[in-house]
């Protein structure tokens, strides 16, 4: 109880310090630029999270409903005047309903079918996206994206539109949070220790794996959109597969179904390639060895091992300094030997 | 009519390739239910192999393809053993042999890319420029080899897969691994031999291939794998002869696709034809409804 009061406090704490960064001027426009970059990646990864992570079913097509959720956005922006907010709901519905078209047929199966359906959808995506000149312009891309404007306040710096992409992923967070938490997000946990067993304990497991792939790219799509007012011009070349590569690295970086692990790895994999910019070359090939890597690690009984333990007992001994620091204790160890 | 049926010409010898390549994704998810994600790759380093030794070391091509076959067959024994085996062994769940095949697609595509770079090259072929005019068809010499060789192949394998004692051993595992250990199979050896088979002969179809529009470049693979992959589901997974059946359908509409709508279409017709049978038939034309183990 007292715990879960601390780590809200703590939360809440994070939130307000991240939301405040850019007013303490210690974020460059770079910077602000990589941040935001962070947020939208984050949404991605959490989105992927739910479907791939907390359900198990391995998606490889977020770049596809990425790209949905950009189009949308972007041609309701350039062609209809629309506020960024409208894109933001249509287009996010939009990769939603292409999703319940995508998984249904898909998820009736269990095995890899998902993850090889959904890579050829991205590539789809991404061919229309190219071919279709009359309405995506093809690759010259889509120009002059509006930036969000609120009653005629437009959020044209990067540091207001910092806050906007804040703001959106808090919500998006929430939302992806709680649902992974919910009966739902336990139904979909079960589906992914074994569906025949939680198929035999009354849950529909076609219909909540559908649902659960909807949603995620409901939220990829919001991610999409987020990109395209961000950026104001976006091409198909932004849409590659390596972008749903990069985000299933994150969600298994984080530790497949770990919300906040998810997080950390999001923001990770985003600013390191920004900091080594002359690994560019290799970025896609330490993906791959993080997904092999963290998948061989599943084997391997880390806390059993024999540098498990020697790891856990330094720890133990540091964790039990610090603490008898703090409370003034003289370490029992010292003691026994002065 | 000429024109349909030039491109039926067309669509039997691009058949016979992904026919190849099916073969492999068949028979690994026919033995443990995965979807093996590296294939295209192993497609896409067979050529490379090949190239760099045929053209850059300067090896006549008879020693070019042994040296391929032998490097590709390591690599698929090796890619079973050090990613796979492990979690076979420890019993993960299945979407971790999914997301380990997809790592080492990636981890090979990317070390293609970071050695030999994304540009495409030329690549050599036999029968330069040589075809066959049957009246009004032209059918290329590259394109008589290449559906000879397949229709080689294949016999062998089926020949193999129900005569020889190994392949009878592969037919168990597939139905049934764990009796097939009690009965005294090593499933970990019939494993291995199924990823050597299936890597070798997508490397050999990658060499096919390439031979036959002359190029290559990293990409390759990936554009394979879901047109193999469909083909597979279509025919009925796990059935070879259903793998070869699916692989020539899947060819005749990406080939009509091309000839009659228009050549940007030709990826997203086996894309179709995907969302068509996991919809109406997603056991394949000639696979049999199969019943969820527990």
């Amino acid at each position: 109880m007292k715990r879960s009061i601390v780590s809200k406090i703590i939360l809440l704490f994070v939130i307000l310090l991240v939301a405040a960064l850019p007013f303490l001027g210690v974020l460059s426009q770079y910077t602000q630029r990589i941040a935001i970059m962070c947020f939208i990646y984050i949404i991605l990864a959490t989105s992927l999270n739910l479907i791939s992570g907390v359900a198990g079913q391995v998606s490889m097509g977020h770049a596809g409903f990425f790209a949905i959720g950009a189009y949308t956005s972007a041609i309701l922006s350039v062609d209809f005047q629309m506020p960024a907010l409208v894109g933001l709901l249509c287009g996010g519905l939009l990769s939603g309903l292409f999703a319940l078209a995508v998984g249904w047929p898909c998820l009736k199966l269990s095995g890899g079918y998902l993850a090889i359906f959904t890579l050829g959808f991205a590539e789809v995506i991404r061919l229309i996206c190219i071919n279709w000149r009359s309405l995506t312009r093809g690759n010259y891309g889509l120009r002059g994206i509006s930036r969000p404007s609120f009653g005629g306040y437009v959020l044209d710096t990067n540091l207001k539109y910092y806050l906007y992409a804040f703001v959106i992923m808090l919500i998006c967070l929430f939302f992806l949070h709680n649902l992974g938490k919910s009966w739902f997000g336990r139904n979909l946990a079960a589906i992914k220790d074994d569906e025949i067993p939680a198929e035999a304990m009354g849950i529909n497991v076609h219909l909540s794996k559908t649902i659960a792939f909807a949603i995620s790219a409901f939220f990829a799509g919001v991610a999409g959109s987020v990109y395209a007012h961000f950026m104001t011009y976006i091409d198909p070349s932004a849409f590659v597969s390596d972008v749903s590569t990069t985000v299933l690295g994150m969600v298994v970086l984080g530790g497949f179904g770990s919300f906040y692990g998810c997080i950390a790895s999001a923001s990770v994999l985003t600013a390191l390639p920004e900091m080594l910019r002359g690994f560019s070359e290799y970025r896609m090939l330490l993906y791959g060895f993080v997904l092999v890597i963290a998948m061989l690690l599943r084997t391997v009984d880390v806390k059993n091992s024999a540098l498990g333990i020697r790891l856990q007992g330094v720890y133990r001994t540091v964790s039990g300094s610090v603490r008898n620091f703090f409370t003034g204790k003289a370490s029992p160890k010292k003691g026994k030997g002065v | 009519m000429t024109y349909f049926l030039q491109l039926t010409i067309n669509a039997i010898a691009l058949g016979s390739i992904y026919a190849l390549t099916a073969v492999g994704y068949s028979m690994v998810y026919g033995i443990l239910e995965l979807v093996n994600f590296a294939h295209g790759s192993v497609f896409m380093l067979g050529a490379f192999s090949y190239y760099i030794f045929a053209v850059l070391v300067g090896l006549p091509w008879y020693l070019s393809f042994l040296i391929t076959f032998i490097l590709i067959g390591i690599v698929g024994f090796a890619y079973d053993r050090l990613t796979l085996l492990p979690l076979r062994r420890t019993n993960q769940p299945k979407f971790t042999g999914l997301i380990c095949t997809l790592g080492v697609s990636i981890v090979l595509q990317n070390l293609v890319f970071v050695f030999m770079g994304s540009n495409t090259r030329q690549f050599p072929t036999f029968f330069e420029g040589r075809y066959l005019s049957l009246g009004p068809f032209n059918i290329s010499f590259i394109q008589i080899l290449i559906v000879c060789l397949s229709v080689a192949i294949m016999v062998a394998l089926s020949l193999f897969v129900k005569k020889a004692k190994l392949g009878v051993a592969m037919r168990a595992v597939a139905q049934n691994s764990m009796a097939s250990e009690w009965m005294g199979i090593n499933v970990n050896s019939v494993v291995s031999l199924t990823f050597i088979i299936g890597s070798v002969l997508a490397a050999l179809s990658g060499i096919l291939s390439c031979m036959s529009f002359r190029s290559l470049d990293i990409t390759i693979g990936s554009t394979i794998a879901i047109k193999a992959f469909t083909a597979t589901v279509l025919g009925g997974i796990g059935n070879l002869g259903g793998a070869v059946l699916g692989a020539f359908i899947v060819a005749m509409a990406e080939s009509y696709t091309a000839g009659f709508i228009s050549s940007d279409m030709r990826d997203l017709s086996a894309f179709v034809i995907l969302m068509l049978v996991l919809l109406f038939r997603p056991n394949g034309l000639l696979g049999k409804a199969v019943q969820k183990k527990v």
